[in-house]
């Protein structure tokens, strides 16, 4: 079992690897070994280093000492062109499609199926990808453009098109990120049959069970170094989480019944709404103090319904009341002047200027609070920013440093602490948790109850049932833009009942 | 096409995003048809027919008026081919007018001295070493095209003054006046024959080559485009020295029409192009594009110069009209 330390029983192997950004280092001589035909997990805290390790392998970047070799032969990866050659695949965790072009065009893209003549044949590309996506049990039309369509059918696609080029590494950076639970079921079942056909697969992920049920072995990166790497069968999760976090884990995942007064005015109440191309007649109300979850399967029109909030989409019909008071919800602006925030599902596109600082980003919805006189005041400014990055525990060496930098799940909390910020009264999270750490999660789960502890009305869409029921008080089921049921939390004894909820049976 | 509509075995749930809805098949159609993307169609047929009701009794709808009008746009309509590569890949080349007319004078001194051939091999080696310098600049330095091509347009136009002391220079060679002007061929115009031979080998590049799917992938995202294994920086070199060469050609055309190589010839026109191609449907933004649409942006522009002139407007009136109409296609083409 234990493998036999020949280099040919490996599909991979990374040797004292090191890498450092500006003279910052990331990772300190990081071993990793994947066998051939193997599930390998690789776990760690956001900005631990497992992106910038697999970028490496993937020759987006260049190490600066340390060796990897591949299928037993020592390589230089210098572009991902390199690394393709090697058969290396990637699932990236920042979407790498092109958004003016099909989903067919960006499967094939740079390996066309061609015509005798040379031409190109998109129609055979069409088809290839609709085979592809029978195989992973999903449904979507290759003939779409990928900018028309939501962050889960990217993800699909991204999937879609390492499988297409024949890759015998594959990796995948948070792959069931943005995916509802059928899709991740699929995706699955389409792991086991590559690992059937012999792919080596490094699997990044920050949910748990998943690890535990794709992956045969897992390595776990601290601050850029390795920690352990084992058989997952030897690793009980506890231990895991304390390999990842370095420490026990406080508080985990549980509910707590909190007290909420249903008798006054509802913060915000929902009458009859229709909106968008999906949200029909939603009717909805949300206390003071209370958090309200929305589960609903890909596509149920729970993002929607978060953007028609947000004054993005347009309310065709029906009315939206805070605090028993009308209001028009015809821009983010007026949204946000009636008191209502939303964090976006799609941190990069829509939440982040990323170019900018992490201290810009997180200032840039307090601007008009921060002002003395006619001039910006860059101290008062500086101290928001640090102890909103303390209280998020946002990994940034300088908060002047521009978020694009950041690694994944610290953009994505960068987002968070950016509306907490502005203390709204309320506040709509889609998809709050999607790429943070399990110590993050939990304590994002005990923000999240903290802010509506302070009276605020809080709706949290989320894909991740176990989150999902450890933070709502209330549970409204969406289906197809509908409202289908409205559950009270006391009432759902498990997780798998509310899967059957979502699910319709 | 009608490929077998893959029925994966998903197990619960009904199609979300991107796949058909349950509304009538038309509505349907008309919404994933995209009418926005048939703007510049729309927009043409309607020209047309307000000029042909306006302008019945003025010969507008002569066959020799709207050969006239194809002759008039074919420099622009050829150049505004290879400007829709550059603008899909997310570049500008404001030099074109100028070596256009860089490319007549040279062409013409070349064929005085040298003869025909010679002449044409100038001028496309003119527009091939402009275009070379253009890439490398961009590619190479990574100075933005629209700062190195501004630079290129004054260089080229001031060049073009400078060896011919802003005199003209007459073409008294008939087959270069016949190839690249007055001729016809099967009884068609040349210039239309050029226009549509260009236009035909841009359309079929930029869908059905390699070529075309690397400019469009490189200016819809270049960084997924380079991490798919695309060399960006050979995409973006390219497209600017067929865009000079291209523009050279257009020179040689200016120059057979009007018999003769003159500083002038094309100045201006780099906007007129970028207006065609943008009306015709190419995103400014890089990733789309649409060569016919540049095509009949061109002869849209081309459409109302003609019939503003039949109508009695003069020059400072058909440039507002111009103008005008121009804002008004591309704003219902945007508007979401
Ligand atoms: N291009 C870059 N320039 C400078 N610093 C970078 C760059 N890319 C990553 N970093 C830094 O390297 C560290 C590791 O980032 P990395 O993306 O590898 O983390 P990660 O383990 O993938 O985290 P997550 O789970 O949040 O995705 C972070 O502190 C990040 O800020
Ligand atoms: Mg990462």
């Amino acid at each position: 079992m234990t493998g036999v330390a020949e280099d040919t029983g490996y599909a991979v192997r990374m040797r004292g690897v090191h890498k450092a950004f500006n003279g910052v280092p990331v990772l300190h001589g990081v071993d990793f070994e994947l066998r051939r035909g193997e599930v390998h997990a690789l776990l760690g805290e956001n900005g631990a280093g497992k992106s910038t390790l697999m970028k490496i392998l993937q020759g987006v970047y260049s190490l600066d000492s340390g060796e990897i070799v591949v299928d037993g032969q020592a390589v230089r990866l210098t572009s991902t062109h390199d690394a393709r050659a090697a058969g290396i695949g990637m699932v990236f965790q920042e979407f790498s499609l092109v958004p003016t072009l099909s989903v067919a065009k960006n499967i094939f893209l740079g390996r066309e199926p061609r015509h005798r003549g040379g031409l190109l044949d998109d129609g055979e590309s069409v088809r290839r990808a609709r085979q592809l996506f029978a195989h992973m049990g999903a449904e979507l039309d290759p003939r779409a453009a990928v900018g028309s369509l939501s962050t889960a059918y990217w993800q699909l696609t991204e999937i879609a098109k390492a499988l297409a080029q024949d890759a015998r590494v594959l990796i995948m950076d948070e792959p069931t990120a943005s995916l509802a639970k059928h899709e991740v079921e699929a995706l699955f079942a389409l792991v086991g049959r590559l690992k059937a056909a012999g792919i080596s697969i490094i699997y990044i992920s920050h949910r748990m069970e998943e690890v535990y049920r794709v992956a045969d072995r897992v390595t776990v990166l601290r601050d850029g170094r390795r920690v352990i790497a084992a058989p997952l069968s030897e690793v009980s999760p506890a231990q895991l989480i304390e390999h990842i976090i370095g420490r026990q884990m406080e508080h985990a995942l549980v509910w707590h019944e909190r007290a909420v007064d249903r008798s006054g005015t509802p913060i915000l109440e929902l009458r009859h709404v229709s909106a968008g191309p999906r949200v029909r007649d939603v009717s909805l109300t949300v206390h003071r103090g209370e958090i309200l979850g929305l589960a609903g399967l890909m596509g149920s029109g729970r993002t929607e319904l978060a953007r028609c909030l947000f004054g993005i989409d347009r309310v065709r019909s029906g009315q939206v009341l805070v605090n028993g008071r009308q209001v028009q919800l015809t821009s983010p602006r007026a949204a946000i002047a009636a008191g209502l925030a939303l964090i976006p599902e799609d941190r990069r596109a829509q939440g982040l200027v990323l170019d900018h600082s992490v201290r810009d980003n997180l200032l840039l919805p307090l601007l008009p609070g921060l002002r003395r006189g006619p001039l910006l005041d860059d101290r008062r400014g500086g101290r928001t920013a640090r102890s909103l990055i303390e209280q998020l525990r946002i990994r940034v060496a300088n908060p002047s440093r521009p978020v694009r930098l950041l690694s994944g799940g610290n953009q994505q909390k960068v987002v968070i602490a950016k509306w907490l910020a502005t203390d709204p009264t309320v506040l709509v999270m889609d998809e709050p948790t999607v790429g943070v750490d399990v110590g993050t999660k939990s304590e994002i789960v005990s923000t999240i109850r903290e802010l509506a502890d302070q009276g605020r009305a809080i709706i949290v869409i989320s894909s991740e049932l176990p989150e999902l029921l450890a933070v709502s008080d209330r549970i409204v089921v969406l289906r197809a833009g509908a409202v289908d049921r409205e559950l009270d939390r006391r009432d759902i004894p498990d997780e798998e009942h509310l899967q059957m909820a979502i699910q319709g049976v | 096409m009608t490929a077998p509509t893959a029925s994966p075995p998903t197990p619960s749930e009904p199609p979300a995003a991107a796949s058909p809805s349950r509304r009538p098949p038309l509505v349907d159609l008309v919404r994933r048809s995209d009418w926005r993307a048939y703007v510049i169609y729309i927009a043409f047929v309607l020209v047309f027919l307000f000029f042909s009701v306006l302008l019945h009794g003025s010969g507008f709808l002569s066959g020799n008026n709207l050969l006239n009008i194809f002759r008039q746009t074919a420099t622009i309509s050829v150049m505004a081919v290879a400007m829709t590569f550059v603008i899909a890949a997310a570049e500008i080349d404001l030099s074109v007018g100028a070596v256009a007319g860089l490319a007549s004078v040279v062409t013409a001194m070349s064929i005085k001295d040298s003869g025909p051939v010679a002449g044409v091999l100038a001028g496309l080696a003119l527009g091939l070493a402009v275009g070379v310098l253009n890439g490398g600049l961009v590619t190479l330095l990574g100075i933005p095209s629209f700062l190195v091509t501004l630079g290129m347009l004054g260089i080229a136009s001031g060049v073009a003054m400078w060896i011919t002391s802003s005199a003209p220079q007459p073409i008294l060679n008939d087959a270069f006046n016949n190839i690249f002007g007055s001729g016809t061929v099967a009884g068609l115009p040349v210039l239309l024959v050029w226009t549509v031979v260009f236009v035909a080998v841009g359309a079929v590049v930029l869908t059905k080559t390699g070529f075309g799917r690397r400019v469009l992938a490189t200016g819809g995202n270049r960084v997924a485009a380079e991490f798919t294994g695309i060399n960006t920086r050979r995409v973006k070199f390219t497209v600017l020295v067929v865009s000079s060469v291209v523009a050279s050609v257009a020179g040689m055309l200016y120059a057979g029409r009007l018999q003769s190589g003159r500083f002038q010839w094309g100045a201006g026109d780099e906007l007129s192009v970028i207006a065609a191609v943008i009306l015709g449907g190419t995103s400014l933004f890089g990733g789309s594009g649409a060569v016919i649409g540049s095509l009949f942006g061109s002869l849209l522009m081309g459409l109302i110069n003609n019939g503003l002139i039949l109508a009695g407007l003069d020059v400072s009136q058909q440039q507002v009209v111009r103008g005008v109409i121009i804002i008004l296609a591309v704003a219902v083409a945007r508007r979401r």
